[in-house]
């Protein structure tokens, strides 16, 4: 059951939750930003670099393909490492906060400025 | 070697088999529907499969839901014709899934019950946010519908060798691709109506397999024939294609140079970025596939189901590549062409020609011919099915149940209505596509891609992440995104002014690109912040809920 409009007023100002916005954000913004100029800059290159992207490296093997098959790899490298940061450092954050709500459900209305435990 | 598409003798038993394949997956499909019609009894049955896939079977059905015979045959085609700007375009197409995964789907399955709308109105106004996000979701779901339909219309003549002048039971090139509009319709309606979320995604389910285990054979085929040797194919496939080592490189399909006119290079390669844009943004914001996201019991699943898809969609764009240069090398530019200008049928063709090759001639290739056809259809219907559940759905939860009942709509009477409206949505996809068959509207499936990139994904993430925004902000970045996306593109060459327009003959253009993302895209996020910074209202403690909900799944449905 949800918990009443206080209770999440005082959860969302709590240190046990800053800490799992934090880790989060400081994880999903920045990587965000990272894959997009990554890919950017992959379709840069394959519209204004074509002397770069066409030198071959082995047989009729290219610059251009082997940076396609990178942003391949860079997309399951970056899904993989968030799976496993998301298990390591946002999930018992949050479960450790959903314990609580489910806890203590009502906010403790004397001190709207105090912490969840 | 020579391999014309469907040589005489192997036409009928090859149609047969195709025919007789497809319904024998029109037949599993009905029979899982009619046992999932069985099991749903609640409206959380009927939009969300009762919240019960497991990550890999709803990463399965996302594969389904997402990989649509544009991908099959039309990156393929693209790679069979233009070489490496076919993989280019794939590409946007995978790592869109990050942006789906990081900032998204999540919050979405922790905040949100059935539609879109739930989380963009969470913390607004009900009835104006819901109204925009159920005009958006309809309008992007018909753009992406009637694309894939007149697309089936249009493969059905070919992938049964139906040439002007031919017969097929009857009925004429024209008449076959009308009736497949309207089989196809037909078939969507009964699988949403039925079968509701849980009996679309076991025909998403279902049709993955199939995709994937076809593609994965194909390839085998082409890399065998090729000793395992990449450079080999490479290399074969440039000469085969009649365009050289430029094969290999980008620049015959996008951001194209033409000598001596920078201005139309200079917007040839403006427009290949502003393609690019709006895949790696749209995909998040696409309703049909949010809506998938609601179909597990959990946000860790969600997430799971999402590193699913990726592998599975990632496995199957590096398979397109296989096929498609396998197509340019064993097929050959000049037969494709031949047989679709657009190159389509190119993997079929190549199933064909690898069919012959191993399988003992005209008639091996006959049947791998019917197999990756009736793949083909599979793969249409499971899309279109999607389709159809989003944006029926959003219709009665949000349109019918918030805005016209005022959340005072019983649970049996939002399904009953959900029903209806699929119905009416495929009714109305079915005679817009039979209207619009004779026009060129590929670009369809691009311009559904911007509008959900430049109106849904703003609103999404600001509605997620800025505590500040509100009922304005939303308003004004759903109506303001879909707004510049569509009229950007009805004044730009896809609409009117070039050989390849949907109206050839007529000329308004003025805006040069044919993707309209890199303008539309930021205007979607500036006229979200200026919707909400030019109104007053906030709301610290709703946001609190969301932002409390969304990131620990308390209160989740």
């Amino acid at each position: 059951m949800p918990a009443s409009a206080d209770r999440y007023l005082e959860v969302q100002r709590s240190e046990e939750f800053a800490q799992l916005r934090h880790k989060l954000r400081s994880f999903i913004f920045p990587t965000t930003i990272a894959f997009i100029v990554w890919y950017a800059l992959y379709v840069l290159l394959s519209a204004y670099a074509r002397d770069f992207m066409s030198i071959k490296l082995i047989g009729n093997i290219n610059i251009a393909l082997v940076f396609g098959i990178l942003q391949f790899v860079s997309t399951f490298g970056i899904a993989w490492f968030y799976a496993r940061y998301a298990a390591k450092e946002l999930d018992p954050r949050a479960d450790a906060v959903y314990n609580e709500l489910e806890n203590n459900p009502e906010a403790a209305a004397t001190t709207p400025e105090g912490s969840a435990s | 070697m020579e391999f014309l598409f469907a040589a005489e003798a192997s036409t009928s038993t090859s149609r047969t088999l195709t025919i007789t394949l497809f319904l024998v997956f029109v037949a599993i499909t009905l029979g899982i529907t009619i046992w999932a019609s069985r099991q749903t009894k609640t409206a959380t049955d009927f939009y969300a499969g009762g919240r019960q896939f497991s990550g890999f079977q709803n990463g399965m059905a996302i594969g389904g839901d997402y990989m649509s015979a544009a991908s099959f045959l039309g990156i393929a085609g693209l790679i069979a014709l233009y070489g490496y700007d076919g993989f280019l375009y794939s590409i946007g197409f995978l790592v869109a899934w990050l942006v789906a995964l990081l900032l998204v789907a999540e919050f979405l399955r922790n905040s949100g019950r059935y539609t879109m709308a739930d989380v963009l109105a969470f913390r607004m106004r009900q009835r104006p946010v819901r109204t925009a996000a159920s005009v958006s979701t309809i309008v992007v779901s018909i753009f992406y519908l009637i694309a894939q339909m007149v697309g089936a219309g249009a493969l059905v003549s070919l992938l049964l060798g139906l040439k002007p002048g031919t017969e097929f039971l009857g009925m004429d090139a024209a008449t076959a691709k009308v009736a497949t509009i309207i089989l196809v319709g037909t078939l969507m309606i009964i699988y949403v109506t039925v079968g509701g979320m849980k009996g679309t995604t076991y025909v998403q389910i279902v049709k993955a397999f199939m995709l994937m285990g076809g593609a994965f054979i194909m390839v085998l085929l082409v890399l065998a024939h090729y000793k395992f040797n990449l450079s080999a194919l490479l290399g074969d496939a440039a000469e085969q294609s009649g365009k050289g080592s430029a094969f290999l490189e980008p620049g015959l399909r996008y951001g194209v140079e033409t000598a001596g006119d920078a201005a139309k290079t200079f917007y040839s390669k403006m427009d290949l970025l502003s393609l690019g844009l709006a895949l790696v943004l749209g995909t998040a914001g696409l309703p049909h596939i949010l809506t998938r996201f609601y179909t597990v019991p959990t946000s860790r699943i969600a997430r799971k189901s999402v590193l699913w898809a990726i592998g599975i969609i990632g496995t199957f764009y590096l398979f397109t590549l296989a096929l498609g240069f396998g197509a340019a090398a064993l097929v050959g530019g000049a037969n494709i062409t031949a047989q679709d200008k657009a190159g389509n049928t190119a993997a079929p063709q190549l199933a064909q020609a690898l069919g012959i090759d191993y399988f003992g001639g005209e008639t091996g290739g006959a049947i791998m011919l019917a197999i990756i056809a009736a793949v083909a259809f599979a793969t249409i219907l499971a899309v279109v099915a999607g389709l159809t559940l989003a944006s029926s759905s959003s219709l009665a939860h949000d349109f019918y149940a918030s805005v016209i009942k005022r959340g005072n709509a019983s649970e049996r009477d939002e399904v009953r209505v959900a029903r209806i409206a699929a119905l009416g949505i495929g009714a109305v996809a079915i005679a817009l596509s039979i209207f619009a068959q004779s026009l060129n509207v590929a670009f369809l499936v691009a311009l559904a891609f911007a509008v959900a990139a430049s109106a849904n994904l703003p609103a999404i993430l600001y509605s997620l992440f800025w505590r500040r925004f509100n009922t304005a902000g939303a308003l004004w970045s759903i109506y303001g995104g879909l707004g510049s996306a569509v009229l950007l593109v009805f004044f730009s060459p896809v609409v009117s002014g070039s050989a390849t327009a949907m109206f050839p003959d007529q000329d308004w253009h003025f805006f040069p690109l044919s993707n309209p993302g890199i303008i539309s895209i930021p205007l979607g996020f500036l006229f979200g912040w200026i919707g909400t910074v030019i109104s007053k209202e906030t709301d610290p403690e709703k946001y609190a809920e969301l932002e409390v909900r969304s990131l620990t799944g308390h209160g989740a449905h």
